[in-house]
């Protein structure tokens, strides 16, 4: 917990600088996790699938005796990185522009679109071939090109999958419950990290290239890049190295893509960006470690966050990139998604501290409200009520008190009187602790005598 | 050694009875227990749920009343839970800054220093894994997470436990996932909260305790009021009551 607030972040709701794209689900998370939880089988699954990879992890994981110093080399180059993250892009422009390509700016996942199907169109064909990547699902490119009479042809076999069914990963890494890819560059070197091999045939065989990339994803060193070799198939898919590595650099005459684009996505980043404690989720590499140890993920599986980035990293990163709103925004309630246990936080191999980043939306969520609406919620009146009770000792003790008496409101562990939602979500399932005829501090005084 | 009981808000209205195991256990030891009555509750609950702004004015008062007591002589503050002691430890200074007051924040992090969850206070601090006790039953113990991954107590709790005359201690199974309480995460996502509950409690069940145990009444509270309400017969205990020798 060493983030230090230089102030008050900013929390606009949903601007011209939030994203979009499959970034939003068409119900709050506990509505959409009940569907899930009913799903017997879908958490069977998701149980196996979890603890198998948790297994292959730790394996690997414990084999590397500098692993905790990897984490740390990670985690500094991430937030060096997005202290300069302006010039580093603007480099990276340069150098790809020098070797022969072409960058694009993308605003937005409409504007990414815009390009790629532009830039497809213009070579006069209805088809393209696809290597998996979180950005592309982010900005739907397939259903973009689809709507434009372009057939988008997955080659990762998973994905390929999901696609003939038309459905909708539910993980980052394992889409049929998905294998990673990270665009990295040594001033103007993209580098795409694969299990298959479908990437590297995708990389090399066409004519003409595109790119679309997260503008966080930017690696400023090949030795930086070394370490993120390290952490990224460990943390992924419990390998020690993965198979495919590919690495390329502009346009070589007569030699693989003779054109090539690199187009650069915003869709909500800057604006995560400018969050100080919040930029932190913009670390990520997609490894997907913090979903496969998360026991609410596994429990609910990735479509009930109705993002393409689910479980603990999707929590906090998706509703930066489309912005709290202080209302019933279904990403609203991602923030909330969480038990704060912080399994996530051991794994994760750039050291993002997802529980702090949760509590810290959590803030961002209800202060947005409190900005937005003259009336607290029913919930932020019950908090400001209890903080008052307990900013004062008597106060305090009479509370108490009154919780003894209250006891006999509680039969057998359930109250005689049905308590009102949310409150009933306890008592659905729980029984209620029986309050003890005298509480601890009239014990102490009773006993002991007063106290200074 | 003097010490401050930080008794918690819940251990002081809901479940008296760990407290005064701890005081039983520490004064058993030879130690001095203080109870500074004006304590009320760390804000925890407050600032996890997303209202820093109210949780600051607790974190004073709290920062206040044992910042006092370690100018009265006290060389430790103990608390009977990992959750409470963690948001002491973890959250309170943050807090202070987040409202931009840095001198709260600073006496907060002279408090956290000396706060102390019951097994690191005994093990660390007092130097004893075996307290005295006598417990004869069959037990299965559940490390909480905030006891886990933010303080690290690691093996201490069991370090003690197993020093207990008479007690069949048994490991749970996928001990250390989440029982699915998270504060108002169990009410807010009650389904979901349930659903890790009663795989908590399959855990349990499996080890044929009679007892279920932990450093939080909070998780246990949680735990045990799944298992009473499937009639179990499975009691949750408190840590610092099994090291009373209470049973």
């Amino acid at each position: 917990m060493s983030s230090v607030f230089l102030g008050l972040p900013g929390v606009p709701g949903p601007g011209a600088d939030t994203g979009v794209g499959h970034l939003t689900g068409d119900r709050p998370f506990p509505a959409a996790a009940r569907d899930a939880l009913g799903n017997s089988r879908l958490r069977r699954n998701l149980a196996h699938a979890t603890s198998t990879i948790r297994g292959k992890r730790a394996r690997v994981v414990g084999e590397v005796p500098d692993w905790e110093a990897l984490r740390d080399a990670g985690s500094a180059i991430k937030t060096a990185t997005m202290a300069r993250l302006p010039e580093l892009l603007e480099q990276l422009e340069a150098n790809v522009t020098a070797r022969g390509g072409v960058v694009h700016w993308a605003r937005d996942a409409a504007e990414a679109n815009r390009i790629v199907t532009a830039l497809v169109q213009a070579k006069g064909v209805d088809e393209v071939v696809k290597v998996k990547s979180m950005a592309t699902q982010e900005i739907g490119l397939n259903e973009a090109l689809e709507a434009a009479g372009i057939a988008a042809l997955e080659t990762d076999l998973a994905e390929l999958i999901v696609q003939l069914a038309h459905d909708k990963p539910s993980h980052i890494l394992v889409p049929a419950i998905h294998r990673g890819r990270a665009e990295i560059r040594e001033i103007g070197t993209l580098t795409v990290v694969e299990s298959e091999g479908n990437g590297r045939m995708c990389l090399t065989l066409p004519e003409t290239l595109i790119t679309v990339m997260g503008i966080e994803k930017v690696v400023p060193t090949w030795r930086d890049l070394e370490v993120f070799l390290q952490l990224l198939p460990r943390s992924s898919t419990g390998e020690r190295m993965n198979p495919y590595t590919s690495t390329w650099a502009g346009v070589t005459p007569g030699d693989g893509p003779q054109e090539f684009h690199l187009v650069l996505l915003d869709n909500g980043r800057t604006r995560a960006l400018a969050d100080e404690v919040g930029r932190a989720a913009l670390h990520c590499i997609r490894c997907s470690a913090c979903l496969n140890v998360c026991p609410v993920y596994e429990r609910t599986g990735g479509h009930a966050y109705g993002s393409v980035y689910p479980g603990p990293i999707g929590a906090v990163l998706t509703p930066q990139l489309t912005g709290l709103t202080g209302g019933s925004d279904p990403n609203d309630s991602l923030p909330y998604a969480s038990s704060l246990c912080g399994a996530c936080y051991d794994v994760c191999p750039v050291k993002i501290n997802i529980p702090d980043l949760l509590v810290q939306l959590r803030a961002e969520h209800t202060e947005a409200h409190a900005g937005a609406h003259r009336v607290p919620t029913p919930e932020a009146a019950a908090m400001a009520a209890a903080a008052w009770v307990m900013a004062e000792p008597s106060r305090f003790a009479t509370a108490g008190r009154a919780a003894s008496a209250g006891r006999h409101g509680i039969r057998k562990g359930r109250p005689m009187l049905p308590l009102p939602p949310p409150l009933s979500g306890w008592t659905a399932s729980r029984d209620l602790p029986s309050p003890p005829r005298e509480t601890f501090r009239d014990w102490w005084a009773r006993t002991r005598g007063e106290q200074p | 050694m003097r010490i401050a009981l930080f008794v918690t808000c819940l251990g002081d209205v809901l479940f008296p009875e760990v407290g005064k195991a701890t005081v039983t256990v520490l004064e058993r030891l030879g130690h001095e227990v203080v109870f500074p009555a004006a304590q009320t509750c760390c804000g925890q609950m407050h600032t996890n749920t997303g209202y820093q702004g109210d949780a600051v004015g607790l974190v004073h008062h709290h920062v206040d009343v044992f910042g006092a007591a370690l100018a009265d002589g006290c060389e430790a503050i103990v608390a009977p839970s990992g959750s409470c002691a963690g948001s002491v430890r973890h959250q309170h200074a943050e807090v202070a800054r987040r409202a931009g007051d840095e001198v709260l924040a600073v006496r907060a992090e002279a408090v956290a220093a000396r706060t102390y969850e019951l097994s690191e206070l005994l093990v660390d601090v007092l130097g004893v894994t075996d307290v005295g006790a006598s417990y004869p039953h069959r037990v299965t113990y559940h490390p909480t997470c905030h006891s886990l991954r933010l303080l690290r107590v690691g093996d201490r709790p069991l370090q003690l436990l197993r020093a207990v005359r008479g007690i069949d201690l048994v490991e749970l199974p996928a001990a250390d996932t989440c029982c699915g309480f998270g504060g108002t995460f169990s009410i807010k996502n009650a389904d979901t909260s349930t659903a890790m509950l009663a795989d908590k409690m399959s855990s349990v069940l499996a080890t044929s305790a009679e007892v279920v145990t932990a450093g939080d009444s909070s998780c246990l509270m949680h735990i045990g009021g799944g298992l009473s309400r499937l009639k179990t017969g499975v009691k949750p205990v408190h840590l610092a009551q099994i090291l009373a020798g209470e049973s």
